[in-house]
């Protein structure tokens, strides 16, 4: 093979998208080639992978017609009555889950710890109240607009914490981010124009009102905010999973994997992680926006270090990598306190031992990240392997059995 | 709509204002105030340091190895009758007195960092895991444990347990030295030269080094690599527990169940300001941190400015040297 004429296509690239591929990639990355054979069959993912795409749409169309409804079903196990309003608590399921899948790409596709997410979410939160509530001294703005620029401020945000410091090594990205955090808080509470404690009164909400002439966005009732964030995770959701996709999202997971290895391979990886940032960022903006928008009111009480935990609770419950993973975990995070309130007081510290046991016997937490790139990996040495199995093949038999002797 | 935002921002900048004024007056009594917070800093930033030297992880729950020797301290002065007021006792039993809580509080760190690395880290070094594995569970071990100290003695301080009455020593530059400073700046500065010996001269110490430079072949080399990860953690419980007087001796009502959380992220920093992994590192770190934080408070004049300033600080070195300012790892640490 001639140098120009750059890698061929692996044969058994297409292999890759078989549902046998995929279960085994849902296990344990490290897991031996020949142990897979025996995996038992039937787990979901593997029989959602082994269904047809329209199938998977139909399926999926279900899911999310009843995930619009549930506040409206309101079940009665599910419910978190009578001792929060359940719109209320979807609204705040929802919100979580937004803030999960962007700290997921953070996290979850990029591998950078961000300790300091809850300050994209305040800053969002700020630049919602700040333009639309009559407590604050700027220009006022519609507050559907507010969102995007919640985003783009948040995003710069992003970069600006991003640029000086993703080049430093990844354990200190976890200290500064968590400084940032604090920062933002303290700013908050010393800046003037910020106001404190005292906060912003009646931020802005969507226009439009009921046929009797009542605002349909109100603080009170949680379902039209749901339905509004519920749309934005799905589009959100449909960005994301193309990103992840693409050159982008393999550039995040090589980044995650060893980052060496791709910046030698000729990922710009300070590029890919501040974009990483910049996107977790922003999608951390737009939760926050939406949130002040909800509640109505925003001061510096709840932008601590502890709620950026909990934020990486939920991502880390779920699932890093893995965007069902993220939403399920991050409705978790809100749900349980609020179903369970006897138990809502408990919360760090419940979330705290969930960090550390799944850590410790199930660190791909719920719903385990599809490792695609590993899957590649994994096919080109299956295609080498059977590439030359003529002569070299009593060879490996007798390496592998070696291996074998010395593992036991 | 650009300018319209620009020209309707509220323009007054009162709320940063630097008092040079203030802070040439106070310049003197800020930097002796600064090193006692600074020694604090650097025995507890001496923990973070030396687990990240050898094993490449930040101990988050060493805030929490810190905050259990604080409760130790403040159980056993508790029950020796020590209360919000000045003790009426002799020099001599308030020292034996202080020298008891101080074991307490040494055996109790070590303790939690010893149960911590066994349930916590330990099963994750068995199966390799990957850093951001060990990172979390760092967080999630911090966690639980400052929850579990919530749910049992609630949210607000515990009361303050009064040492002693600092008594003016000497003066400096028109500053009064006390005797609570004196202490707490010479005890320091005692346990962290002894520390700095043991790790260059014993034997021990060698094996952490050597442990810190490359595990594998100090294995083979004959390390005992669990012992010395034992030793570590334990050395870092100690130095922790000491701090745990030091605090309680400077801020008697500072004990409190997130009290550990904040001092630790500030000790980390430090021991990123002068070099993670490097023993003498922690303590320039640690020192230069309290005074960069009491200098930032006065010169702006809020207290809630000393962690702004430290961070900012340490974002600006790191850029500048993003190994820290000493920067040697712990292993490569000669003499």
């Amino acid at each position: 093979m001639s140098m120009t004429d750059g890698p061929t296509p692996l044969p058994s690239a297409k292999a890759a998208q078989s549902a046998d591929d995929r279960e085994a990639l849902t296990t344990a990355p490290g897991a031996s080639i020949a142990g897979r054979k025996g995996k038992k069959p039937g787990s979901l993912g593997q029989r959602w992978n082994a269904l047809s795409r329209q199938q998977q749409w139909a399926f999926l169309l279900i899911v999310v017609v009843l995930a619009y409804l549930l506040p409206v079903i309101n079940p009665p196990i599910l419910t978190t009555e009578p001792g929060n309003n359940f719109g209320l608590a979807c609204f705040n399921m929802a919100r979580f889950a937004l803030i999960a899948i962007g700290l997921n790409v953070v996290i979850g596709y990029a591998g950078l710890l961000d300790l300091g997410y809850v300050a994209f979410f305040a800053v969002g939160a700020y630049v919602s109240a700040m333009l639309t509530s009559p407590d604050s001294a700027f220009l006022k703005i519609p507050y559907l607009w507010t969102i995007p620029v919640a985003m783009a401020v948040t995003m710069f945000f992003g970069v600006l914490l991003g640029i000086p410091t993703l080049r430093l090594r990844g354990d200190y990205l976890a200290i500064v981010t968590l400084g940032f955090g604090e920062i933002v808080r303290i700013l908050a509470t010393i800046i003037p124009a910020m106001k404190g404690q005292v906060g912003f009164q009646s931020v802005g909400h969507p226009p439009g009102t009921a046929a009797d002439g009542t605002p349909i966005f109100t603080n009170s009732n949680g379902i039209p905010w749901y339905w509004l964030i519920l749309t934005i995770i799905i589009i959100v959701l449909l960005l994301v999973g193309n990103l992840e996709r693409s050159r982008v999202g393999r550039a995040w997971v090589a980044i995650r994997e060893d980052e060496d290895a791709a910046e030698i391979m000729g990922v710009p990886t300070f590029k890919y992680k501040v974009w990483a940032f910049a996107i977790g960022a922003s999608v951390g903006g737009l939760s926050g926006a939406l949130a002040a928008g909800q509640v109505g009111f925003i001061s510096n009480q709840r932008f601590d270090v502890y709620t950026s935990i909990l934020f990486v609770a939920a991502v880390v419950l779920g699932g890093a990598g893995n965007k069902v993973g993220a939403i399920v975990g991050g409705a978790l995070v809100s749900y349980i306190p609020d179903r369970f309130t006897a138990i809502a007081e408990y919360k760090y510290l419940i979330f705290g031992i969930a960090l550390v046991l799944i850590m410790i016997f199930r660190s791909q937490g719920l719903f385990p990240a599809r490792q695609r790139l590993l899957s590649y990996g994994r096919d080109a040495y299956k295609w080498a392997v059977k590439k030359d199995d003529g002569g070299a093949s009593a060879k490996r038999t007798a390496g592998t059995a070696q291996e074998k002797g010395a593992q036991a | 709509m650009l300018t319209s935002l620009l020209t309707s921002m509220p323009m007054d900048n009162d709320w940063i204002s630097f008092d040079v004024a203030s802070l040439g007056e106070n310049f003197w009594s800020a930097t002796f105030d600064g090193l006692t917070f600074g020694s604090i800093y650097a025995l507890v930033a001496l923990g973070y340091t030396l687990v990240y030297g050898v094993l490449n992880l930040i101990n988050f729950a060493h805030s929490e190895v810190f905050i259990m020797g604080c409760y130790a301290v403040f159980f056993t002065l508790n029950g020796l009758g020590f209360g919000p007021n000045v003790p009426h006792l002799s020099l001599a039993s308030i020292v034996l007195n202080l020298v008891l809580a101080l074991v307490i509080a040494m055996i109790a760190s070590a303790l939690t960092a010893f149960l911590v690395e066994r349930v916590a880290y330990k099963p994750l070094r068995k199966r390799n895991a990957p850093r951001l594995v060990f990172l979390i569970t760092a967080i999630g071990v911090s966690f639980t444990i400052q929850y579990t100290i919530y749910a049992i003695r609630g949210p607000s301080p515990e009361a303050a347990v009064t040492m002693f009455k600092p008594t003016p020593i000497f003066d400096v530059f028109g500053t009064i030295i006390d005797s609570q400073q004196l202490v707490i700046v010479i005890a320091a500065v005692i346990m962290m030269v002894l520390t700095e010996r043991f790790i260059s001269k014993s034997r021990t110490g060698r094996g952490i080094r050597a442990v810190a430079q490359d595990p594998d072949t100090a294995t083979l080399m004959g390390v005992n690599k669990e012992r010395i990860i034992i030793i570590t953690f334990v050395i870092g419980g100690i130095l922790a527990g000491a701090a745990a007087l030091f605090y309680v001796m400077k801020i008697p009502s500072g004990v409190q169940y997130n009290g550990g959380f904040v001092l630790g992220i500030k000790a980390f920093a430090a021991a990123v300001l002068g070099g993670i992994g490097n023993v003498r590192g922690a303590l320039l770190g640690g020192l230069l941190l309290g005074l960069i934080g009491n200098y930032g408070q006065i010169l702006l004049g809020n207290s809630q400015w000393t962690d702004v300033v430290a961070f900012m600080v340490l974002v600006l070195v790191l850029l500048v040297r993003p190994e820290g300012i000493l920067g040697t790892s712990l292993g490569r640490s000669k003499a």
